[in-house]
């Protein structure tokens, strides 16, 4: 038999054989498996003893005892553009990146495991004394920036200022200073009898992160997402009323380029709820409304975009109005896909892939737990009505993902039309275990293995996921868990 | 009606989301305060019309609620992880609510008739349901009655209040916010 049937088996995994002109994904034969979990990421590594800039575990008296696990939620989870990198962001203001192990021949089945690489105090507690308003340190996100040359970069956001950080290694330190002994007292001058050029010797390998660049004081109100333009010189940071363009380089000013504060502020009737380039047209962005509708904006036109170039909305069907259709049908999340051409978002029930050609309405939509809708009134005095879920694509826009409640995280194939359901739980987590879809059941005859609506557990949701750019792996937050899973196929 | 019952409870749940926002660690969040006032707003129109609608059954009305918010309570009671800790804290912000409403009424009778506009909230500013300056008069009682029972059900639900509270006018309500 060959090498390939072999590993199959001994894996555990049914053997089966991959038909290439397959394209989409086919759930029967494939399974997704969990490759790690990690909990409760703790600052390990001594790189956070380095430099003086680089910032040390926050261990400040606002963290009490019953901070300690809120702290630990992830707020954040992005996976780098190779997917080589996974960076998490938790309310606590940690960042925390994972890099994938490299593939060696001696363990093959090691590969495509992340471990931790490095973990540093992004953001801090602050207090606003002007308006006696404390800031929050939650991570609200993380992006990357693409690779330009050994060092990493990525952005990271709060409520209020984003900050941009760099990530290096650094296996080689200097010795043989003629000022310094080897731990960095101060050699008394006359004892210097011979000069010498300080040689480079290689060290345990130390990866460091610092801050490069901190954009702040540019929004009054909450910084809800950050997008880095395709030209990697601007980005954009977004808040309720506003959103910014900021040039990488430039921290102490920034260009207004959306405002809808409206003069009044009792005529308020939308905010915006995130916003996102074009993944290849520089000059275009996209933002989504509490309303429903996407505004597409062509910065070419005019220095304040408030006049859209296109405009999304779907209709309201009125026959599933409701007290909470304002609040259901505000979109928490927008993703272009790879490709361009379409755009997907998220609202409480839904998820929607728009063309970009078609503005009256959304190319396709699902469902992701429609059986909520009746029980809305619910989760609107719990507070989960208010949840804010993330989308993401596939590398290849033919799959999309969404999270919901009980850890169960959702997957459409755009193309077969079919949907599974899995589960991210401690329960079903042995490393290499395959996922087993799961199943709700709405009502009638509960089959072994579903779960009633009434059963789910609401304080577990996953509203965080991420997906590799061009494989079939994916990391998903479960409150303070991070998992890790993969499709294995050959 | 259910229906009435159902917006004045929305309504209530929605003041006590509003008040706690206050003190959350982070600031006033504005996209969700704006979420809540959208809903008060339509459970408040609902709330309004039903009355209007069934203005003369408004004695019925009264004896359904009891029945009808049994009704609600058993139909959610198969979720105790969404009723049980809702209903909780729904009381105990209820309370809140009757306390600093009671404040600003003590603090505003003492100002003048027109309360400070800058402390209007979202909702005030809807022309067809609130009335303008002049007419404030003729529609002043109606909406002393809303929020009157939308109250009084709570203070007779909840033992510790005490006497139920004077009507207090909508605005000042939502200004407090």
């Amino acid at each position: 038999m060959n090498v390939r049937e072999k590993k199959e088996r001994q894996s555990g995994e049914p053997c089966m054989i991959w038909d290439a002109t397959l394209e989409s994904l086919a759930w029967k034969s494939r399974g997704w498996e969990q490759v790690c979990r990690y909990q409760d990421l703790e600052p390990a590594d001594s790189s956070m003893e380095e430099e003086n800039e680089t910032r040390k575990i926050n261990n400040s008296f606002l963290r009490d005892h019953n901070y300690a696990t809120e702290a630990d939620i992830i707020s954040t989870v992005e996976f780098n553009s190779t997917g080589e990198l996974l960076a998490t962001g938790d309310k606590g203001g940690r960042v925390v990146v994972f890099q994938r192990e490299q593939e060696s021949k001696t363990q093959p089945h090691r590969r495509g495991e992340y471990n931790v690489y490095s973990t540093f105090q992004s953001h801090e507690p602050e207090f606003d004394y002007l308006k006696s308003l404390e800031i929050e340190e939650k991570i609200n996100k993380i992006k990357w920036l693409p690779q330009q040359n050994a060092a990493y970069f990525l952005l990271s956001t709060n409520d209020k200022t984003v900050k941009l950080w760099k990530i290096s290694e650094r296996d080689k330190r200097p010795e043989g200073y003629n000022l310094k002994d080897e731990d960095g007292r101060f050699r008394d001058p006359s004892t210097i009898t011979t000069l010498r050029v300080p040689v480079l010797q290689p060290m345990d390998l130390m990866v460091e992160a610092t801050a490069r660049r901190v954009f702040s004081n540019a929004h009054t109100y909450h910084i809800n997402s950050i997008s880095v333009n395709s030209d990697l010189q601007t980005f954009i940071s977004t808040d309720d009323l506003r959103v910014n363009l900021w040039n990488l380089e430039i921290t102490d000013r920034s260009f207004n380029i959306v405002d809808i504060k409206p003069a009044n502020m009792e005529e308020l009737t939308e905010v915006i709820t995130s916003a996102e380039f074009h993944p290849q047209q520089c000059h275009t962005f996209a933002y989504t409304s509490s309303k429903g509708c996407i505004r597409l904006c062509d910065m070419r036109q005019a220095a304040l975009c408030d006049k859209h170039c296109k405009y999304f909305e779907e209709p309201e069907d009125p026959s599933t109005r409701s007290f909470f259709s304002e609040i259901i049908s505000s979109i928490s999340d927008v993703k272009f896909s790879h490709n361009g051409r379409y755009l997907m978002t998220r609202d409480y029930l839904t998820v929607k892939v728009w063309d970009l050609q078609m503005e009256n309405k959304p190319l396709e939509t699902y469902q992701v737990h429609d059986y909520l809708r009746g029980k809305l009134c619910s989760l609107y005095e719990n507070d989960c009505i208010f949840d804010k879920f993330e989308c993401v694509w596939n590398g290849s826009d033919s799959v999309i993902m969404t999270g919901s409640y009980n850890n169960f995280f959702r997957m459409f194939d755009r193309n077969t039309k079919r949907d599974v359901t899995l589960e991210a739980s401690r329960e079903n987590s042995k490393p290499r275990a395959i996922l087993k879809p799961r199943k709700v059941c709405v009502g009638g005859k509960r089959r072994k293995d579903e779960i009633s609506v009434d059963s789910l557990d609401f304080s577990k949701k996953i509203l965080h996921t991420t997906w590799h750019p061009h494989e079939n792996i994916i990391a998903v937050a479960a409150t303070n868990n991070l998992y890790i899973f993969q499709d294995k196929v050959n | 009606m259910e229906v009435s019952a159902e917006a004045k409870r929305i309504m209530v749940v929605a003041l006590g989301k509003l008040y706690s926002s206050r003190t959350q660690r982070g600031g006033l969040r504005l996209h969700r305060s704006l979420l809540l006032t959208l809903v008060m707003k339509s459970a408040r129109d609902i709330y309004h019309a039903a009355q209007t609608t069934t203005a003369e059954g408004m004695e019925e009305d009264r004896e359904d609620q009891q029945p009808s918010e049994v009704e609600m309570t058993t139909e959610t009671s198969g979720t105790p992880e969404l009723q049980g800790p809702a209903s909780l804290p729904l009381m105990a912000t209820d309370a809140d609510v009757q306390g600093r409403t009671q404040n600003q009424e003590n603090t505003c009778l003492s100002g003048p008739p027109h309360h400070t506009r800058k402390r209007r909230g979202k909702a005030t500013a809807e022309p067809d349901f609130l009335p303008c300056k002049k007419a404030k008069l003729e529609y002043g009682t109606a909406q002393q009655l809303i929020v009157t029972s939308v109250l009084v059900d709570y203070a007779n639900c909840s033992s510790e209040l005490g006497p139920s509270p004077s009507p207090i006018p909508l605005q000042t309500v939502i200004a407090a916010c």
